[in-house]
């Protein structure tokens, strides 16, 4: 059975099955069914902490869960031996928060490394490769900089880049919007939705930059205190009868997510006894 | 009273069960570590690019500390030994005192100082910015790439330090012993040659620090990448590795002079 309901999304890349993941006391998730289409922006939204970049270490096979499965393209993630989970992450891509590119290495030689480590292609012909993927994310002119000589939206397009150096059947995206300016959001935004259309993949985009990643997403999950809370088109997530899902959507400072934290009557605390301690 | 006793036999058991998972994790650690070498048949430039980075320059310190070890060596013998009219033997006192002890020690605890340090700090610094996890998920095996050969340039740094720390204190002590005390340089040499033995003095002084080059660079490269990925976490693991590794030079300093030495 496919969970989402048919947006015209071709079949399931991704299957998750009762997904249980704890660190210890505190439960990340607890039972987490989803599917992930093979084509299209599938979007992970939710509010911090609630375990989005985890899904995705989970998916990529870096983080075992307690209980439940995970299935690549057919293949059990967790059941995998190493030399065929490697195999299977050459298929992927992944870009990190931080970009993390490889901080002793040009922007030349980011982008070259997958390159160079899983062919065995010439150097004229490696070189190639990297102008057209970097020309790809508008950062061919920066191909001799130094990772330190980039702001934060350019490391993360060079990590792009890098992504997709393999020529991947699915990119996951953490976190791809924070801390970036309007433009540098602007130009990722349209670079994810663009590189998914062009190479016809799946990309997974985990964020709570709720406007942003609704412009392109096709498919929507919202995942919070261990559970999907509703899926389906970003549309349905708008027009959503959840209030939960609203305040998210829409940012609401009160709602069942309260304003205050837990705390005694406002007036019983403020006259309170002097020196008597909360109950 | 007994809740306070209950809670202190409790943390000892958390702090030793904690202590053996490290120890466990270390020793799963060191045989990753063993199988990724393998990588470097392919990639000899990894292992160069350390040697240069962990062995030429730490080189500096070596030379400058055995300079000056070998000629505070050569004034203390000279003093120790000119009461007695046996001065014409500092230069053996130098000469064995650093091959078989000052030498791998001190390049030892320099080189956990300078070195250790680095490694651990850079691996750290590697998983705080997820390039380790970026490289996991590249399908490239950060151990193999980034940790073996970092690991086997120290060790293979580390005797060869200790050799240029010696050499370089010898030097020091004879240009105490002889261009400043004026004792006599064929006595200074010839004294030495008949006293040093190549496998008892100098062979064992090249086993300790290659048995030192081991230990430090695996507390070091296990550190880093066992640290807790913050600033935090990458300042105490830095420390640890120091710490650490000054400590076991030390121990196994005792426990291989013991064994090469005792009669």
């Amino acid at each position: 059975m496919v969970l989402y309901k048919d947006i015209n999304l071709s079949e399931t890349l991704i299957k998750i099955r009762g997904l249980k993941f704890s660190r210890g006391d505190r439960v990340i998730f607890d039972n987490v069914d989803m599917d992930i289409p093979r084509t299209g922006v599938t979007a992970i939204m939710g509010p911090s902490g609630t375990g989005k970049t985890t899904l995705l270490k989970l998916i990529g096979g870096q983080l075992t869960p307690d209980a439940g499965t995970i299935e690549v393209d057919g293949q059990n993630v967790h059941q995998l031996k190493t030399k065929d989970l490697y195999t299977l992450r050459k298929r992927m891509g992944m870009l990190f928060q931080s970009g993390a590119l490889l901080t002793d290495l040009s922007v030349f030689e980011n982008v070259a490394y997958p390159i160079r480590e899983h062919t065995r292609l010439n150097e004229a012909m490696v070189r190639q490769l990297v102008l057209l993927k970097l020309n790809a994310v508008g950062l061919r002119g920066a191909i001799d900089l130094s990772p330190s000589e980039l702001s934060g939206g350019m490391a993360r397009r060079v990590a792009m880049a890098r992504a997709i150096a393999l020529d991947p059947m699915m990119i996951m995206y953490d976190e791809p919007f924070t801390g970036q300016d309007p433009i540098s959001m602007g130009v990722l935004v349209k670079l994810i939705k663009s590189l998914n259309d062009v190479l016809n993949i799946c990309s997974i985009v985990v964020s709570h930059d709720v406007h942003e990643t609704m412009s392109i997403a096709d498919y929507v999950y919202i995942v919070s205190a261990g559970t999907v809370v509703e899926h389906g088109a970003p549309e349905d997530m708008r027009n959503s009868s959840s209030e939960w899902t609203r305040q998210f959507m829409e940012g609401l400072a009160d709602g069942p997510v309260p304003f205050h934290f837990e705390a005694p009557d406002l007036f019983d605390d403020l006259f309170a006894e002097s020196g008597k301690k909360r109950a | 009273m007994l809740d306070s006793l209950l809670d202190q036999i409790q943390r000892l058991g958390r702090g030793t069960l904690t202590a053996i998972s490290r120890l466990g994790r270390a020793n799963l650690f060191l045989i990753e570590v063993f199988v990724g070498q393998g990588g470097m048949l392919t990639r000899p430039g990894l292992l160069i690019k350390q040697l240069f980075s962990v062995g030429v320059q730490t080189l500096i310190i070596i030379v400058v500390a055995g300079l000056f070890v070998g000629m505070v060596m050569a004034l203390q013998a000279y003093y120790a030994l000119v009461d007695f009219g046996a001065e014409d033997s500092v230069s053996v006192m130098v000469v064995l005192s650093l091959l078989r002890e000052l030498g791998p020690v001190i390049t030892a605890l320099l080189f956990a100082g300078r070195a250790g340090s680095a490694l651990t700090a850079e691996i750290g610094l590697m998983k705080a910015t997820e390039q380790l996890s970026g490289m996991e998920m590249m399908a490239v095996n950060p151990i193999e790439r980034v940790v073996a050969p970092r690991f086997l340039a120290g060790v293979i740094s580390m005797p060869i330090l200790a050799a240029i720390f010696s050499a370089v204190g010898v030097m020091g002590g004879y240009l105490v012993a002889v261009e400043l005390l004026g004792l006599d340089p064929g006595a200074f040499w010839s004294q030495a040659q008949a006293k040093v033995e190549l496998y008892k003095d100098l062979g064992n002084g090249m086993i300790k620090s290659l048995v030192f080059g081991f230990v430090v660079s695996w507390i070091a490269v296990f550190e880093g990448y066992d640290c807790v990925p913050t600033s935090e976490g990458l300042g105490q693991a830095t420390t640890r590795t120091v710490v650490y590794g000054s400590l076991a030079i030390l121990i196994l300093d005792f426990v291989l002079t013991a064994l090469m030495f005792g009669k």
